[in-house]
């Protein structure tokens, strides 16, 4: 009797501020969040133009795709390996019916026609493989998406009707209006910070939105949430949707930032990048993937200065961020995300008592041992 | 038992539930043969017989979780035979699980609420639900129906068994039910917690009627009017719950002739 009692005794009795922590933003109140923020809208005063695009742009526009792998990978468990592929796909689509080098093969449409035309092609071509993978649970799901970004890079590889075979579309066209080159470092800037913060919010917003509370729910029990009423597969496909759609509009951001796209950029190797980035992050929030993304392309741009001088081949910066993902993924489930968490944790606890403190230390003091030795 | 079937389905002319020589295999084994039961609107039964008697697989049939591979199934006059799970509960069709099928990763009350959103429109929403959300009140009511107030907003894989039995229950309970399939529900309760099972159970609006698998006879036979034996994925008896009781081939077959 009292052991049933007990067991409705609240353990965290509900506060009202954790309830509207639940409900509403959750980085409102932190002021970490609002750190990066200022620091984000800034940058361009901080940063040279290579960091503004090499570095921030770049973190900014795959950390994008890697959050549309996020929303359906950790919100659905779904995990998508053609992310990238949508993005490619809207990419092309961008080349091909706006402006480019190759004239014979680009329509010439302006800007504003050709990315909505991009946007709804990529997205329904994410949305019919997100049809065929739904069918699929687990690897399959995996095996389905990639064999469809395989098909689609060796696709572009040999269409040159197209999408202009190995060569790919060059010198494709950016927008200008209102008197600005929107390719130019700062406003290229600004426009990838805002869609990227954009998705970013959505994702954040949905999550606790009916569709995303449900898709949640499809992720630890679809064959329950059938017995809710919830028709599963059309939730799964409807999550393609919005994901293919965030990535599309990545895939924009990316052809304007090279100003080409070849089938290089659509391999099964970026395919893998994008799962990489997602993973290391973290997929359980969508703050993730723009860690993971900026830790590889830290990585990509620096390993290789880094590795010549250590007198190693510097084309290996590869292996090192394939060790670090090792490494990430054989300490926390959760990529960096779940790492700092769990630290915070033992900060905490670190604090209330101190022979944890000591227990920590002394683990410092060996680790630092062994990397004498 | 004819009898009392034909009782039955002569009360039950626009019956709840009917089912008409349901049949499921798998593969060469026949784990429900020719199953015929009519179920009146509001009635309360109870499902008896051995582990592999057929209950669950007669519960997964009626909500489509596995279709039938022959008979049909009827839902308040409608043919379901062939509608998915989701299009059943609906209707108003709604179950339990012998074990617990929750969403561990949410909150009790983001549970409570997906159930509360899956049988009303509004499934794909975008948008958040504000203060005064109907659903979100609805929710908050059934959380607090089956004692889970002071948990609803820890997560799922957090609570203690009892807590997840409780809401398992009220996940069955949400939107307007017209008739529950509880498979099990007082499986590992404490005796106060299946006091307190038992009441919820009675306690229920009359027009909801149920069918209960349940092995614990004192729970089973408090809280329905008829009772329906199955052995070997057959029918075996039917009737009042007092006359199962005390029939002879019933102790031998189920209470091994050892119940008081």
């Amino acid at each position: 009797m009292s052991l049933a009692h007990d067991a409705r005794v609240p353990v965290r009795p509900a506060t009202a501020v954790q309830r509207s922590r639940l409900r509403g933003w959750p980085d409102i109140d932190n002021p970490a969040a609002w750190a990066v923020a200022a620091i984000l809208l800034i940058m361009p005063l901080i940063a040279n133009g290579f960091f503004l695009i090499e570095i921030f742009a770049t973190t900014l526009i795959l950390g994008t795709m890697a959050l549309s792998l996020m929303f359906l990978a950790g919100y659905g468990g779904m995990v998508s390996l053609m992310q990238l592929t949508i993005a490619g796909f809207s990419a092309y689509m961008v080349a091909v019916f706006g402006v480019s080098g190759n004239a014979n093969i680009s329509l010439g449409w302006p800007w504003w026609l050709a990315v909505p035309m991009a946007l709804a092609l990529a997205t329904i071509f994410g949305t019919l493989g997100g049809a065929l993978a739904v069918r699929t649970e687990g690897i399959y799901t995996i095996m389905i998406t990639l064999a469809i970004g395989a098909a689609f890079y060796y696709f572009t590889n040999q269409n040159w009707a197209i999408f202009n075979g190995h060569t790919g579309i060059n010198t494709v066209a950016t927008p200008h209006f209102w008197g600005v080159n929107w390719r130019a470092d700062i406003p290229f800037y600004y426009i990838v910070l805002a869609v990227a913060a954009l998705c970013y919010f959505a994702v954040d917003y949905i999550s606790r939105a009916p569709f995303g509370l449900a898709l949640q729910g499809v992720r630890d029990n679809p064959r329950r949430m059938a017995a809710l009423g919830f028709n599963v597969n059309a939730h799964r496909v409807a999550a393609y949707v919005f994901a293919s759609f965030v990535a599309a509009l990545a895939g924009v951001l990316q052809v304007w930032n090279y100003r080409q796209i070849s089938p290089g950029s659509v391999s099964v190797g970026a395919c893998i990048d994008i799962l990489i980035i997602a993973v290391v992050g973290g997929i359980t929030r969508p703050i993730g993937p723009f860690i993971g993304a900026l830790i590889f392309v830290l990585l990509r741009t620096f390993a290789l200065d880094f590795l010549v001088k250590l007198g190693l081949d510097g084309n290996r910066f590869r292996l090192l961020i394939g060790l670090g993902f090792l490494a990430i993924v054989f300490w926390s489930s959760d990529g960096v995300i779940g790492l700092w968490q769990s630290w915070r944790r033992r900060q905490r606890s670190g604090a209330a008592s101190s022979s944890g403190r000591r227990g920590r230390e002394s683990g410092q003091g060996s680790s630092q041992g062994s990397n004498h030795g | 038992m004819d009898s009392v079937a034909q009782r039955l389905s002569v009360v039950g002319a626009g019956a709840a539930l009917e089912l008409r020589g349901v049949t499921r295999l798998f593969g060469a084994l026949a784990a429900l043969t020719d199953i015929t039961i009519t179920v009146r609107p509001g009635e309360r039964r109870a499902v008896l017989g051995s582990n592999g008697a057929g209950k669950t697989t007669l519960f997964n049939c009626i909500t489509g979780d596995f279709p039938p591979s022959s008979g049909t199934i009827r839902f308040f006059g409608e043919d379901v035979t062939h509608f998915p799970p989701y299009e059943r509960i609906r209707r108003g069709l709604r179950r339990t699980y012998q074990i617990s099928a929750l969403f561990p990763g949410l909150t009790v009350q983001d549970n409570v609420y997906l159930a509360c959103r899956g049988v009303s429109r509004g499934r794909f929403s975008f948008l958040r639900p504000g203060q005064n959300d109907a659903l979100m009140h609805a929710a908050e009511n059934l959380v607090q129906a089956v004692h889970l107030s002071g948990v609803k907003d820890q997560r799922v894989a957090e609570l203690a068994h009892g807590q997840q039995r409780q809401l398992e229950i009220a996940l069955a309970l949400a939107g307007a039910p017209r008739f529950v399939l509880f498979d099990e529900p007082a499986a590992g309760l404490s005796p106060t917690e299946r006091a307190e099972l038992i009441e919820i159970l009675t306690s229920l609006p009359a027009h909801i009627g149920y069918i209960i698998i349940e092995h614990d006879m004192d729970v089973a036979l408090r809280v329905v009017e008829s009772v329906t034996m199955m052995h070997n994925g057959r029918i075996f008896k039917e009737g009042r719950p007092q006359e199962i009781e005390s029939d002879p081939e019933v102790q031998e077959l189920y209470l091994g002739g050892g119940h008081e």
